[in-house]
């Protein structure tokens, strides 16, 4: 154990960081449940930047966060079942995205129908998971986790499950990745050269129900915006080339999570509380960086109409 | 197939599409090299028969033969421009990346940082997206998110993906549709001038024959239910359209040789043009 | 339990908890059912969204410092409702950005539960998190219950009040503004009446699940009717029914709270409206199709 530093609190569950960095971090590695936090915060923020970068070009982060809310009652109800959360959370949330894959939400319902579906299908699983939770032990008994994610109780077999389920994510993507973004940016134009966008929709909801599953882990259901959504979207605002955007969006995914990690270790508040508030810090940075850039070049902003005219033949 | 076949036949072809017939007896031909306008009022079936070329629509009768094969089979030889509004400015990708989706987007796979440092294909890849956006004169600001630039801009980037896989055939569905004037003329010689240049075959569909008419080899003229083919001055005359539209029908020429059809009923417009994804 | 389904109902309003929370309850239903159709009119669905998570940290940060949490509750849902209305007419325009600052402000709730769980007032008052997550009608008292019906009918009377010229600007704005109806004003107006009505619906069904109540009856009205006056009473009537079966419901079988058993009600029969077609259209027209004075055989 290291030495205390000035200042430090004398009870000896409650860590007090010191001035040696160094002496620090290896204070925090000597935890069995910090290290297996670190390991799974790393794979869902790797797993989670990659799907989450689809999923902003896609504008399908509010899917995103609707799939999440559905895995909560399946993470209840396996725990009044007697099974892992763990199960119960991917085995609703690709449920849910199967649904959502068939339904077809793609502007034919209209926007107010599709939005009033999607309040109620969120109003709807909370209201299951609250009873199922009800049933198993109330908000004490876990559900508060579930809702609003936790690091302390993640186990080395938690940490195993996500990193299988993130190397087949990650090869999947690795496999699709161009005609999904085709798809993603010109869908009709795909569909003329022969690439399968339907099946893809289909395919990349069932992804991102698999990395919404595994954020909601450490973020808890209702938090999952912050590790899936938040850094692609900032490394968006930052560049809109596609595997630069890529790359940053994982970079800022980890600095997040492990910034989370740290500070939740040492200071006694809710892990969703830090990830959620580290998120919005980069996004707000990143937001006015991208906002001072594009007013230093108003030349630009005003497009020239290049216009060559040649003579009509009558 | 040699050279001078046909790139599109139809052979006493019709569409049906919700119960009813869109067109039929269409007996319709594309040669390489040529500029082909396809003309007609609202709901003729103009976008409906460039869906049919790429094979999204089935003819519900007589036969179509596209690049010497059935419908779908050459699509990857087919360059496609869809009518559409301008991109959302919120979306994230730029010119030169939508470009390289034209001509690498279809393959499996997801490109790797630095694949140009170590295969020549990659590299060749990369000259040939430089090329084709030079070809449409879009080099300037090819490098910037596609939903920053003005209409013209995007129609030029939309162009260049469609041209970037070396198509023999180019399909354009009212390209000019959202442009102002001077863009029109701009984008209608662009694109006269790519037909030539790269001997690819164009097919338009356009509203109003006027931005295009002093580079249309062929007219394709859809009202009433069917199809008539020729040059322009052949095709849009009193006597072809009347016999087309079934009721009387002017065509008038300004002063500065603009064409102005007068008398067609303008049929109920239904929309065909969303996407089937 | 009584023998028989229908003893045990009829002695339901014997109980006082039982009379206030429907009370409460009807009151706040009618509201809701009101204002969220004009809320999925209006696409306005994502604020209603957003101000639920506000309602969540409003309360819970009145709490950890201490204050009534209705208190917070109101201030923070009608505070941010009028400054979503200032920043203008969004909306659609970015999911990204309202969905990041609205996950953040959770996580400031979600914060401020942690530090009330370790207080001192949760020691007597443990619940109180669950409470606002998810509602807690049958424990409200005497006066709570009747300030939230009181606070509910002032509101309805408010939107009752503008309901025309609410409906013409949210169908058609640009028609409705030239015709001199004040669409900003109205627009500044409505959205504080919903955060209101988010902080009233707090309290009855918990702020993760009144968005279902905002949404449900109003969605399955949308799609029952396209007279819109007939869909605001619609909407309010659908309300009224879930919140009245879901405390029946609640009451008959102790072991379903009251807030899933009214949230699935609204959200079964929203589900229901896109199985059952209009009926009573139908009927209509064909009434209109006959001829006056001739008797046609029922089909």
């Amino acid at each position: 154990m290291s030495v205390p530093a000035v200042g430090a609190a004398t009870d000896p569950f409650q860590p007090a960081p010191g001035w040696d960095l160094l002496a620090d971090v290896r204070e925090l590695f000597t935890y069995a449940f910090m290290i297996n936090a670190i390991e799974a915060g790393t794979v869902v923020a790797v797993l989670s930047a990659v799907i989450g970068w689809f999923m902003v070009l896609r504008r399908q982060s509010f899917t995103g966060h609707t799939i999440a809310v559905i895995g909560f009652p399946g993470a209840a109800g396996a725990l009044v079942l007697g099974l892992s959360a763990t199960v119960g959370f991917y085995a609703f949330a690709i449920a849910g995205a199967l649904v959502i894959a068939a339904v077809r939400f793609d502007g034919r319902l209209g926007y107010r129908t599709e939005s009033a579906v999607a309040g109620t299908i969120q109003a709807a699983a909370l209201a299951c998971g609250f009873w199922f939770s009800s049933l198993y032990g109330g908000f004490t008994g876990g559900a508060s986790a579930l809702l609003f994610g936790s690091f302390l109780g993640i186990t080395a077999g938690q940490v195993q499950t996500l990193g299988v389920l993130a190397v087949i994510v990650l090869a999947l993507i690795a496999m699709i990745g161009r005609p999904l973004l085709f798809a993603s940016v010109d869908p009709s134009v795909a569909v003329a050269r022969g690439v399968p966008v339907r099946a893809l929709s289909v395919a990349f909801l069932l992804l991102l129900a698999v990395a919404a599953a595994s954020a909601a882990q450490i973020t808890g259901t209702l938090l999952v915006f912050a590790l899936l959504v938040v850094p692609a979207a900032t490394a968006q605002l930052l560049t809109a080339r596609p595997v630069l955007g890529l790359g940053l969006g994982v970079a800022i995914g980890l600095a997040v999570t492990w910034t989370a990690l740290v500070a939740a270790y040492y200071v006694p508040y809710p892990i969703g509380f830090f990830l959620t508030s580290t998120a919005f810090a980069a996004y707000l940075l990143a937001f006015l960086a991208s906002r001072l850039r594009r007013r230093s070049r108003p030349a630009e902003r005003a497009p020239t109409s290049d216009v060559v005219l040649e003579p009509v033949r009558s | 197939m040699s050279d001078g076949d046909p790139v599109v036949r139809f052979a006493r072809a019709a569409v049906t599409v919700a119960g009813r017939t869109v067109w039929s007896g269409v007996d319709v031909v594309v040669r390489p090299g040529e500029f082909v306008a396809v003309l007609g009022p609202n709901g003729g079936g103009k976008s409906t028969m460039i869906k049919a070329i790429l094979g999204l629509i089935p003819l519900s009768a007589g036969t179509l033969t596209v690049l010497g094969g059935p419908p779908r089979a050459r699509n990857s030889s087919i360059g496609y421009v869809p009518q559409r509004r301008s991109f959302d400015s919120e979306v994230r990708i730029r010119g030169v990346d939508l470009v390289r989706l034209g001509l690498t987007g279809a393959r499996w796979g997801a490109p790797l940082p630095g694949a140009r440092r170590f295969s020549a294909r990659a590299r060749a890849e990369a000259h040939r997206v430089e090329k084709v956006i030079e070809l449409v004169g879009a080099s300037r600001y090819a490098g910037r998110p596609i939903g920053e630039l003005s209409g013209g801009e995007q129609q030029r980037l939309l162009i260049a993906e469609a041209l970037a896989a070396r198509p023999r055939l180019l399909l354009l569905d009212e390209p000019l549709e959202s442009l102002d004037l001077p863009n029109q003329a701009a984008v209608a010689a662009l694109v006269a001038k790519i037909g030539r240049a790269e001997d690819v075959a164009v097919v338009m569909v356009a509203h109003d024959i006027n931005p295009i008419l002093g580079y249309v080899d062929e007219v394709i003229y859809l009202a009433g239910g069917h199809a008539a083919e020729g040059p322009p001055h052949e095709v849009i005359t009193d006597a072809t359209l009347s016999q087309l539209y079934g009721t009387p029908v002017e065509v008038l020429a300004t002063s500065t040789g603009r064409l102005v059809v007068v008398g067609a009923t303008e049929e109920a417009s239904y929309s065909d043009h969303r996407h089937h994804p | 339990m009584a023998s028989s389904l229908d003893g045990s109902l009829l002695g339901m309003l014997d109980h006082p908890f039982m009379e206030r929370a429907f009370l409460a309850g009807i009151a706040v239903a009618l509201l809701c059912g009101v204002v969220g159709y004009l809320v999925v009119l209006r696409a306005q669905v994502f604020a209603a969204d957003a101000l639920s998570h506000v309602a969540f940290t409003g309360a819970l940060g009145a709490l950890a410092v201490g204050l009534d949490p209705r208190i917070g509750l109101f201030v923070a849902t009608v505070g941010i409702g009028l400054l979503l209305a200032v920043l203008g007419p969004r909306g659609r325009a970015d999911d990204v950005v309202i969905g990041t600052v609205f996950a953040w402000i959770l996580g400031l709730g979600v914060l401020a539960l942690s530090v009330y769980t370790a207080s001192a007032a949760a020691a007597s008052n443990g619940g109180a998190g669950v409470s606002i997550l998810f509602g807690s009608i049958f424990g409200l008292g005497e006066g709570a219950a009747r300030l939230t019906a009181a606070v509910a009918v002032v509101l309805l009377i408010i939107v009752l009040a503008l309901v025309r010229p609410l409906i013409f600007a949210s169908i058609d704005e640009a028609v409705a503004a030239a015709r001199g109806v004040p669409v900003t004003a109205l627009g500044v107006v409505f959205m504080a009446v919903l955060g209101a009505t988010a902080a009233e619906a707090t309290q009855a069904v918990g702020a993760l699940l009144l968005l279902g109540l905002l949404a449900a009856p109003a969605g399955a009205a949308l799609r029952w009717t396209k007279d819109p006056f007939a869909g605001v009473a619609l909407s309010a009537a659908l309300a009224v029914g879930s919140m009245v079966v879901g405390l029946a419901a609640s009451y008959a079988a102790p072991s379903l709270p009251p807030s899933f058993t009214i949230t699935v009600t609204a959200s079964g029969i929203y589900a229901l409206s896109f199985v059952l077609p209009r009926p009573v259209r139908r009927r209509v027209r064909r009434r209109r199709e006959r001829r006056p004075g001739i008797q046609a055989a029922t089909p």
